[in-house]
């Protein structure tokens, strides 16, 4: 019986394409190190786009933080109740925060709010030929539309992460304090005894990491999106798409090899 | 301040007589699109002044012919000098003094939405370096001024008609003494006036500063008006290139079915 070529041919083709995106996004890198190595950094378009990635993404970030922190809390303090363990709460639900709630959901909602937002605008810009202008005039898109992106993110991305720990952090304070009748002191002492600045340097580093991700996947949709509207809109929906799961993977990579270096229960 | 309102036809001014070295050459250009032939073999030479219209049935590869000039587009075989120079060999961020030399003006002007449209004129300016405020105003102001535009300076391009975005194109195409411009359907989408507008500034372009023109065009008004020369492109390759009269008196009949509207040129 002749073996069935297509059984090879479909998972060939998507091996075929998945290599050739990691090629494209490999190149998109290159440039991008080649435009960070020039010098020109486009300070304004950098600062404008920090009040669009840093200050619009306040809200969802802080709300986002605040309602997992909360929730977070009141399911495990009911459980932890059970084995008399519920003064621990802070302490755990700290460490979870900052290790990778924070990182994790506040990433998940920038991918969502900031790398769609990008993919659309540089789409935009490309179906209507104003990236093609851009080149005629010898500015490389890479370096006028990427480059601020990508600096703006890496410096917005840590201060949100760091938003969103402390929002859950003071909303798990609230719920254990407020609803449960914990003392204060408890939940302080445990929390900052069992949290220590390595926790917080872990979610510092998913949030930088994260921010590039979905900087360059984004800004790769845009720029390779074509046949219009219909283009941008599916550009814009892998954006956020493959950015959420590359970064829900890299996170778990990156999860062994913090913990590798930063060992957790350590104190 | 009214939009000029079309005056007398203006002869074109005279090309260089051909003994010059080319300022673009296409030597055996061929480019394919999937199974698609658009380019099959173009081999064109222009000059220093010279203006060439370009005509052809629509999807014929104009637009792709006029991209492959300014390294939008590279070429699957073949070679193209612009100034002497073969840019089908450098890479993208080696192409800017090239594209210093020579600009575009896109179908849909490609004018950038979220700046005014003394900002998009100032654009090529300010990307080339230009840092002196009252250098840039004077320049923007006289750009302006060339393609009646002055008085809308502070609009943003929404705010613009077909056709005073196209001349907005135009002045960002000239502002920084570009010697050559690539104008891709200047006239598409417009009335008979806004028409005539459009070539009266190409015309008034390649009087005041001596710029090289190539048009690529349906309208057969412009090209007799407007033209050095004319080159047909059908079927991927140049079926007719020679002067505005030598085009009207062709005893091709796809040329002649073409220039006069009659449908048998697609049988």
């Amino acid at each position: 019986m002749d073996f069935p070529s297509g059984l090879l041919t479909v998972p060939g083709r998507t091996f075929l394409h998945f290599l050739a995106y990691l090629g494209q996004l490999t190149a998109l890198m290159q440039e991008l190190l080649i435009a960070f190595r020039s010098g020109v950094w486009r300070l304004r378009l950098v600062a404008h786009q920090i009040v669009a990635i840093g200050y619009g993404s306040q809200a969802v970030v802080i709300v986002t933080g605040a309602f997992t922190g909360a929730v977070f809390t009141f399911q495990s303090y009911a459980k932890f109740k059970d084995f008399g363990f519920e003064t621990t709460v802070g302490a755990v639900v700290s460490v979870a925060l900052c290790r990778e709630l924070g990182p994790v959901l506040a990433g998940l909602m920038v991918a969502g709010r900031v790398g769609a937002a990008m993919a659309a605008d540089i789409g935009t810009m490309k179906v209507t030929e104003q990236v093609d202008a851009l080149r005629v005039m010898g500015v490389h898109p890479v370096d006028y539309l990427v480059l601020p992106r990508f600096l703006a993110m890496m410096i917005s991305m840590p201060f949100l992460v760091a938003e969103s720990i402390s929002f859950g952090l003071f909303a798990s304070y609230l719920v254990t304090s407020f609803g449960y009748d914990m003392p204060s002191t408890w939940y302080l002492n445990h929390m900052l005894e069992h949290t220590n600045m390595e926790d917080l340097s872990i979610g510092m580093i998913k949030g930088f990491v994260f921010g590039m991700l979905i900087t360059l996947i984004s800004c790769h949709q845009g720029l390779a999106a074509e046949n219009g509207a219909v283009g941008v809109g599916a550009g814009t929906t892998r954006a956020v798409v493959i950015s959420s799961l590359v970064m829900l993977i890299v996170n778990f990579f990156l999860s062994l090899l913090l913990n590798y270096i930063f060992p957790i229960g350590t104190v | 301040m009214a939009e000029p309102t079309p005056s007398t036809m203006p002869t074109p001014p005279a090309a260089n007589d051909g003994s010059a070295p080319a300022f673009i050459e296409l030597r055996g250009v061929y480019k394919r699109f999937g199974k698609q032939e658009v380019l099959r073999g173009i081999n064109l030479t222009l000059q220093h002044g010279e203006t060439l219209c370009i005509i052809g049935p629509s999807g014929e590869g104009k637009t792709v012919l006029m991209k492959h000039i300014i390294g939008l587009i590279k070429p699957d075989k073949g070679e193209i000098y612009v100034d002497g120079v073969h840019v089908n060999r450098l890479k993208e961020r080696e192409m800017a003094p090239i594209r210093k030399k020579v600009s575009m003006l896109f179908q849909g002007a490609a004018l950038f939405d979220n700046l005014t449209v003394e900002q998009n004129v100032a654009f090529p300016l300010l990307e080339h370096g230009v840092r002196d405020r009252k250098e840039i105003d004077r320049r923007v102001r006289e750009a302006l001024q060339a393609v009646d535009l002055d008085e809308h300076r502070t609009k943003f391009p929404t705010a613009l008609s077909g056709g005073m975005r196209k001349r907005t194109g135009i002045a960002r195409a000239i502002i920084d003494h570009s010697e050559c411009i690539l104008y891709d359907e200047p006239n598409s989408g417009l009335d008979p006036i806004g028409s005539d507008i459009i070539d009266q500034m190409i015309l008034r372009m390649q009087r005041r500063f001596s710029i090289t023109s190539i048009i690529v065009t349906h309208d057969m008004r412009s090209i007799f008006k407007i033209s050095n020369r004319v080159a047909m492109l059908y079927r991927g390759e140049i079926r007719f290139l020679g002067t505005p009269d030598e085009l009207r008196n062709t005893d091709d009949k796809i040329v002649q079915d073409f220039i006069n509207g009659r449908s048998d040129i697609t049988c």
